[in-house]
């Protein structure tokens, strides 16, 4: 391994399972090294080879697009090998069990699972039976914490700073791990986290959380630095949270009337897919002035592969097989 | 339908009155002063004397002069059922009773669940320029208690509040997240509060009458069970409720100890629930099946404690006015429901008459306090305040009769009974729209 850097001392986590427990400390330097991505995914070569040998399984129990292909842009870019399991249309179809899953998988020794499932908690049980370093791509309504990271380096980078900024999330923060992994993380960085939404689609408590819970746009997106607009997730719903599109797009969603009232440099992110007309409106969403939304998409990648490349720097070496 | 509203006849003096503002506690003999739409004055200044040219006087010859009454639960049938009533023998009816603002109930076909039918009912009333009718919007699509309706939406139309009419929002869920989201907004819920399951079937109250008549009952458990889980959902969802027509002692109790708990609840009921009981079905009168049933002398009597201690916030008419075919038909096959716009006044000073309120009380009750409950701006005799208005004989006593109501339908329980106390006069915007001396 010709440009290996050595394991990162001051990251001792052997998972990624999310951003809750992270110290301020830590999170700065995964967008330190994310940082350091930026640049070369510009470049005509890519490719590095720190994860050169090594083995990273896309393992996805629910489906995705651009998570699961920025990993394996991740991946491959630092050279490693990267295999993609789309677990729904396979095992699980035969009846394998969660833990039967990761039992098989650990067998051929992979250095990295990176892991999505539609159940909170999934990815920290699967976690606990392997022996290779786990990566939470999505866990249920629970975590997210490589999009909150990759909010968090587009921020930096727009606004040179977390720390004190107001930030609006709005929406379906019932459903959204990406909403739970912003807050721990801004909350953690020191910026103020609002959240928007009818009350039918604000977690129960949320305020315990560190946040100031507002039930009209108008009011909330007051003074904000940054506004982040969420997907509505009809897929997770069970139940009647609002009565049409139109009807929340006329309270809730964002266009640039309810925009005006926060700062004028305010910038709107969303985690995608967006649903444009229905969270947002489609003009809004486009204009390159006030969006960062496909600047997100970028970071997304110099993300994943600073993790990547922590978290394979972590593993014991050599491997201390329990098997 | 081309009925306009007459021009305004400029500015009238209401004199030699009793005027009574329960909003106020106002009790004292005078006069009032309408300009335009609105009260240009109030008080003993107001005479015929001090009436400058131009001016109409109005002599009220001592009789009571108080804000038009404000009925909060009224089922009109247009559109939809025009041969059981429409906004025009609704309009009649009310102005004749003295009511001068209505909320209707959007139980009508096609339902109140979105803004085109709202806006259209909305704008028939005003065309018709008889009494103010507010709309409530639905809970659910098409009443059905699955989907929200479009409260939000409804809510900027001028819907008042959200119901799903006479039906219970059944499902414990689709009421939690309708008490949640209307709460996001600020928008108040009004149940029709009965358990369907012990319902169904039922057409008269539960008991001896039901048993001696040979007619299956609904238990007045059916009513505050639904009460009692409405009120635990509001404890978690935060929001405001407000239980339609409450007729058990029961259900009255748990609304008592809920606001000693200081949860955002009210009540109202209807002159059926503390003027009959069951008794009133007698051998098998239609016109006495309502929903909730009439129900035990207890019940009543407990119902008549709720308005004495302030439980019952508001006595609304529950017209619900159903044609001859529905009503001559074996009990068990009749439509629920009774008329009620006309009798309201009479029936509610029967608890003046007999020492239950004073006369400012009841007046509170169906005038004022319905009035906030709705946020609707109406009820009071202020400077300023819409000229609405009811001029009234509280001792006049006369003999409910179906053929000389003005609603559309007749089904009155209230039929042959002897009463006290009639609107003679109701003024809605400065205009008189009713007058039963010519």
């Amino acid at each position: 391994m010709t440009d290996s850097t050595p394991p990162i001392a001051s990251f001792t986590h052997r998972h990624l399972l999310g951003i809750e427990g992270l110290s301020p400390v830590e999170i700065e330097l995964l967008l330190d090294r994310s940082e350091s991505y930026v640049e070369q995914n510009r470049q005509a070569d890519k490719k590095k080879s720190v994860l050169r040998g090594r083995t990273i399984i896309n393992l996805f129990f629910e489906s995705s697009t651009r998570t699961r292909t920025s990993f394996e842009l991740a991946g491959k870019r630092l050279g490693g090998d990267v295999i993609n399991m789309s677990v729904s249309t396979s095992a699980v179809k035969k009846g394998e069990t969660l833990i039967d899953t990761a039992m098989t998988l650990n067998a051929m020794h992979p250095d990295v699972l990176v892991v999505r499932h539609a159940d909170s908690g999934a990815v920290k049980l699967l976690s606990e039976k392997v022996n290779c370093a786990v990566i939470n791509a999505g866990d249920g309504a629970h975590e997210h914490p490589t999009q909150a990271l990759l909010d968090a380096l587009t921020i930096r980078r727009r606004k040179g700073r977390l720390g004190g900024l107001q930030v609006a999330i709005c929406g379906d923060i019932a459903h959204s791990r990406v909403a739970r992994s912003n807050i721990h993380l801004l909350n953690t960085m020191g910026a103020r986290v609002r959240l928007i939404a009818p009350r039918t689609l604000i977690p129960v408590q949320a305020e315990r959380l560190g946040c100031e819970v507002f039930h009209s746009m108008a009011d909330g997106l007051v003074d904000c630095d940054i506004v982040m607009m969420l997907r509505l997730q009809t897929e997770r719903m069970k139940g009647n949270y609002f009565p049409s599109i139109r009807e929340y797009f006329r309270f809730f969603g964002l266009d640039y009337d309810k925009l005006s009232r926060a700062k004028p440099d305010a910038l709107i992110m969303h985690p995608g897919p967006m649903n444009r007309g229905v969270e947002i409106d489609s003009e809004l969403a486009d204009d390159i002035e006030r969006s960062a939304i496909r600047e997100q998409v970028e970071m997304g990648v110099a993300v994943r592969m600073a993790c990547l490349e922590i978290m394979a720097g972590n593993l014991p070496d050599p491997w201390q097989r329990n098997d | 339908m081309s009925i306009k509203p007459k021009d305004h006849s400029g500015p009238t003096a209401f004199v030699n009155a009793r005027l009574l503002d329960p909003a106020t506690g106002l009790d004292a003999p005078g006069g009032l002063l309408t300009l335009g739409e609105a009260i240009a004055a109030v008080g003993p200044d107001v005479t015929a004397k001090a009436a400058g040219a131009g001016v109409q006087v109005v002599d009220c010859k001592g009789l009571c002069l108080a804000p038009g009454l404000v009925d909060l639960r009224v089922q009109i049938r247009e559109p939809g059922e025009e041969h059981k009533g429409t906004l025009e023998t609704a309009g009649k009816a009310g102005t004749a009773g003295g009511v001068t603002t209505m909320v209707c109930l959007p139980n009508t076909d096609p339902v109140i669940d979105d803004n085109s039918v709202l806006e259209f009912v909305a704008r028939r009333a005003r065309l018709l320029g008889l009494s103010k009718v507010f709309p409530y919007g639905a809970i659910t699509k098409d009443l059905q208690g699955r989907e929200l309706a479009e409260m939000a939406m409804m809510a900027e139309a001028g819907a008042v509040g959200f119901t799903d009419g006479t039906r219970a929002v059944a499902d414990a869920q689709v009421m939690r997240q309708a008490l949640s989201y209307a709460a996001t907004f600020g928008l108040t819920l009004v149940q029709h509060p009965e358990e369907p399951a012990l319902a169904e079937g039922g057409v008269m109250n539960l008991g001896e009458t039901a048993t001696r008549l040979g007619l299956s009952g609904i238990p007045s458990v059916a009513e505050v069970m639904m009460v009692e889980r409405d009120l635990r959902l509001l404890e978690l969802t935060g929001g405001r409720l407000h239980m339609a027509h409450l007729s058990t002692a029961a259900a009255i109790d748990a609304v008592r100890r809920a606001k000693a708990r200081g949860l955002p609840v009210t009540c109202d009921t209807a002159p059926f629930y503390f003027a009959l009981n069951e008794l009133a079905v007698g051998d098998y009168r239609t016109f006495a099946k309502l929903s909730p049933p009439l129900r035990s002398e207890d019940d009543r009597q407990a119902v008549i404690a709720g308005l004495r201690d302030g439980t019952i916030d508001a006595i609304v008419s529950d017209h619900d006015p159903q044609d001859e075919d529905a009503k001559r038909l074996p009990f068990a096959q009749a439509a629920f429901g009774g008329v009620g716009l006309e009798t309201l006044l009479p029936i509610t000073l029967e608890l003046v008459h007999n020492g239950h309120l004073d006369l400012l009380q009841a007046l509170a009750l169906v005038t004022c306090r319905p009035a906030d409950l709705m946020g609707l701006p109406a009820g009071r005799l202020a400077v300023g305040a819409a000229a609405d208005l009811v001029l009234f004989d509280p001792e006049r006593a006369w003999k409910v009769d179906e053929f000389s109501l003005h609603s559309k339908s007749k089904n009155t329980p209230f039929d042959g009974r002897p009463v006290q106390g009639i609107a003679v006069r109701t003024v809605v915007d400065g205009r008189t729209v009713f007058n039963r001396e010519g």
